[in-house]
């Protein structure tokens, strides 16, 4: 009897689905473990790359001394000793900004508070000694090397920079006229053929010519003189290397610095990644032409994807006929949702640019042959070719809105005198919505996370304008852009300098995720308002 | 009834017993119906009267609320219904393939089983028919809300929150909001379709009270499972089988002294 009981219990516990539970509640939690891990990782390094660290002193057993940045600790794949990496940095004297030593054969460690840490905008950061200013062309108050002197210099030669502006402005200006010029130039050439050109226009380019020359030599000259004024800098083992003030981004004395400090470097850091340009082949510096390029390749996807994705999954829903061509077509758009990107990427390459671009051009710009204007990868092209990508998602979810809205709520409104029409205006779309916005949620999260199809369609490492600039005519379409994404993979990978690269990466990629977190927040939060207004669920 | 069948001749299919009407308002003729190949409703012929409440009483699947929707044409939604015969609404031919449709749902108003409120305001709610229709004069509609919310008797419940979602009312103040969508484009016919079939008794008894005041100004065709209410509210009862009427006469006569055997066993409870 006993035995049978349990028997009888264990199949109990079977059918009662028991174990089922635990297994869909383990994979959930697996789930969220790893997202959790995931986020924690990269919000940490992300977050943490700005603080600065103290700069460590280290003297070894046999009595060398090192001086740099304490990075990771990590024990050796084949002795089991463990090691420290450090960020030696004064990468013009030791040729590697990097050093792992083993800790067994570190005597001692110090933190000397007059340490200092220089920003270039060269050979990246300079760890070691002040030891003398060679100022000719700036006066600052005081005697002899003192860091208040330095601070001083260096704030003349941040003001004197900024002064040449004018300088810059001026050259841009003329640069913009002549290429007015040219292009007008080149449009005469190709449509006249006689070539008789006004010599009026022949004497403002000589003049422009002769002024663009000058300007660039007094800018010239001013740049000149903002790199004769040096700092002395003593390297630990003794050397001495002089910077020009001009080339200093940043100085710092880490191993001092109170909190509040820390605080304001961090801030001032975080400034500099959001609104300046990168540095040093994108391991240093801002981010800001990258976070403009995500931003508006994902708004300007949105403008072709959204409402082409609409309109067909109302015909498909609302108006088509149930058969198998509907059927057919319904099949080949989920089926696209699954095509990998790239094969998105070589159709955006290989219909819009070779295709459309390069007989758009021969038709409305055909004086610039052999130049491509739309006949090469822009933002315009890279975000059709995302529309199309997302176009199913969008498809797919307003038909499922549609679809699944009760039949009553269709037929009291056609029962009171509504055409179809007025029924998919007035109720069925304003009860989609929720719905809709989700597959847009969806689209535009992936259409920000994609790089494949853009590194054919118009990606750069580093490009000198933006997309929307104060020119005419404002919005360039036609011009390459940056991408956050393709940022990752450009420093993570391909960058000369892999492991100075590696907090930037982190950085990256943070930014990357909040960019999507927060244009995804923006829509669920519209779409909850809508859900309230629009749903039954809503009681 | 052992086997769940009813014991109806095809004779009673074929020779209906059928009341005599005068004053009507809807008349069917020869009326059949196909989904496809399957044929739903055979021959149906009869008179619905005017400013009267007639009630369509039969098991499920039995074709009645297949009728109700050939007249105001709701079956044009399915694609595979094709119909043949004749439905009058007066003089106008309700089944002709070139009638205009939007003016014919106008004459006749319908309340389904299901409330279905839009998801807008309880304002909205009852002006969408006229909106649609296109008026747009404020006077007129704001009138329209307070007469039709008063025809739905509904009005002392909600006047002060017209401008609430209706979507917050109850589900007997959805039903009695849907009858003043209804009426709001002041219909000549309204039907009903199973309307108290969500609804709990309470509700049930409030729509009840509210058909007999309708019915001075409407007349009034309703489905309804339920034998008590079909006893309780309509002057006319028309019982259906299989995609035919078996028997069609006054309530009254229904109830008490049925003709055919069959409408007898399924009024009495012996079938279904």
């Amino acid at each position: 009897m006993v035995v049978s009981e349990k028997i009888a219990a264990r199949k109990q516990f079977w059918k009662r689905g028991e174990p089922w539970v635990w297994i869909t509640g383990g994979a959930a939690s697996l789930m969220l473990l790893l997202i959790f891990i995931l986020i924690i990782l990269i919000a940490t390094k992300g977050l943490a790359t700005f603080w600065p660290a103290p700069v460590t002193l280290v003297t070894m057993a046999d009595g060398s001394r090192i001086l740099g940045e304490k990075i990771e600790t990590e024990s050796d794949r084949k002795s089991k000793e463990p090691k420290i990496q450090f960020k030696i940095g004064n990468r013009d004297i030791y040729g590697l900004d990097f050093r792992w030593l083993e800790k067994s054969k570190i005597a001692t460690e110090s933190f000397p508070p007059d340490i200092m840490m220089v920003e270039r905008e060269e050979y990246g950061n300079f760890y070691g000694y002040f030891s003398g200013l060679k100022l000719k062309n700036i006066e600052v108050a005081g005697e002899g090397a003192t860091e208040s002197r330095l601070r001083d210099a260096l704030q003349a030669t941040a003001d004197q920079f900024r002064s040449l502006q004018i300088y810059r402005e001026k050259i841009a200006e003329i640069n913009a006229r002549m290429q007015e010029i040219e292009t007008a130039e080149k449009k005469a050439a190709y449509y006249d053929k006689d070539q008789s050109r006004p010599s009026g226009v022949q004497q403002e380019k000589a003049l422009l010519q002769e002024e663009f020359n000058r300007s660039l030599d007094e800018l010239t000259l001013q740049e000149a003189r903002l790199t004769e004024n040096t700092v002395v800098l003593t390297s630990i083992e003794g050397t001495e290397k002089e910077v020009a003030l001009g080339h200093i981004v940043r100085v710092t004395w880490p191993n001092r610095m109170s909190s509040g400090e820390k605080t304001n470097y961090y801030f001032e850091r975080l400034r500099e990644l959001f609104f300046d340009n990168p540095r040093e082949s994108n391991t240093e510096g801002g981010l800001y032409p990258a976070i403009f390029g995500t931003i508006m390749l994902v708004f300007l996807m949105t403008f072709s994807s959204f409402p082409l994705g609409v309109i067909t999954g109302i015909y498909l829903r609302e108006y088509a006929k149930d058969g198998p061509v509907v059927r057919i077509v319904r099949i080949a758009v989920n089926n696209l949702a699954g095509i990998p990107s790239i094969v998105y990427g070589i159709f955006g390459l290989g219909f819009f640019i070779y295709g459309i671009g390069s007989r758009f051009d021969s038709l409305v710009f055909p004086e610039y042959y052999p130049e491509p204007v739309f006949g090469t990868g822009g933002i315009m092209w890279a975000s059709l070719t995302l529309g199309i990508l997302t176009i199913p998602v969008v498809i797919v979810s307003v038909e499922e809105s549609l679809g699944s809205i009760p039949k009553a709520v269709r037929e009291s409104s056609l029962a009171l005198g509504a055409t179809q029409l007025q029924t998919l205006m007035k109720i069925l779309l304003p009860m989609a919505s929720p719905g809709i916005m989700t597959g847009f949620i969806l689209a535009m999260a992936r259409a920000a996370g994609e790089v494949a199809p853009l590194m054919i369609t118009g990606v750069v490492k580093l490009a000198p304008t933006l997309p929307l600039d104060g020119s005419f005519p404002f919005l360039h379409l036609d011009r390459k852009f940056m991408h956050l994404g393709f940022h990752i993979y450009d420093i993570s990978s391909q960058s000369p300098n892999v492991e100075a690269a590696k907090p930037m990466v982190y950085v990256t990629t943070l930014l990357l995720i909040l960019i999507v977190l927060s244009m995804s927040g923006a829509a669920i939060y519209l779409r909850n308002r809508m859900k309230k207004s629009f749903t039954m669920s809503a009681i | 009834m052992s086997d769940g069948q009813l014991n109806v001749s095809s004779e009673d299919k074929n020779s209906p017993h059928i009341a005599v009407v005068e004053d009507w308002l809807i008349k069917a003729e020869a009326l059949d119906l196909f989904y496809g190949a399957k044929q739903a409703l055979y021959n149906i012929g009869f008179k619905i009267p005017r400013k009267e409440v007639t009630a369509l009483i039969g098991p499920s699947g039995c074709g009645k609320s297949t009728f109700l929707r050939c007249i105001n044409r709701m079956n044009d939604l399915i694609d595979t219904a094709t119909i043949t015969g004749s439905i009058m609404l007066r003089n106008t031919e309700i089944v002709d393939k070139s009638l205009d449709v939007i003016e014919l749902r106008r004459k006749i108003g319908m309340v389904f089983q299901k409330p279905v409120p839009f998801p807008k305001t309880i304002y909205e709610n009852v002006v969408y028919g006229m909106r649609v229709a296109g008026v747009k004069d404020r006077a007129i509609l704001d009138a329209t809300v307070e007469s039709s919310l008063r025809g739905a008797a509904l009005w002392e419940e909600v006047k002060d929150r017209l401008q609430e979602s209706a979507l917050g009312l109850s589900g007997g103040q959805h039903q009695r909001l849907c009858i003043a969508r209804a009426i709001a484009i002041r219909p000549e016919v309204i039907l009903m379709d199973e309307p108290c079939s969500a609804l709990d008794p309470r509700s049930t008894a409030k729509i009840e009270e509210l058909i007999h005041t309708l019915v001075e100004d409407y007349t009034i065709i309703i489905v309804t499972h339920n034998m008590q209410q079909a006893s309780r509210v309509s002057d006319y009862t028309a019982f259906f089988y299989e995609g035919s009427v078996v028997e069609y006469d006054k309530t009254d006569a229904i109830f008490t002294n049925p003709k055919k055997k069959a409408t007898e066993d399924y009024i009495t409870g012996r079938f279904g």
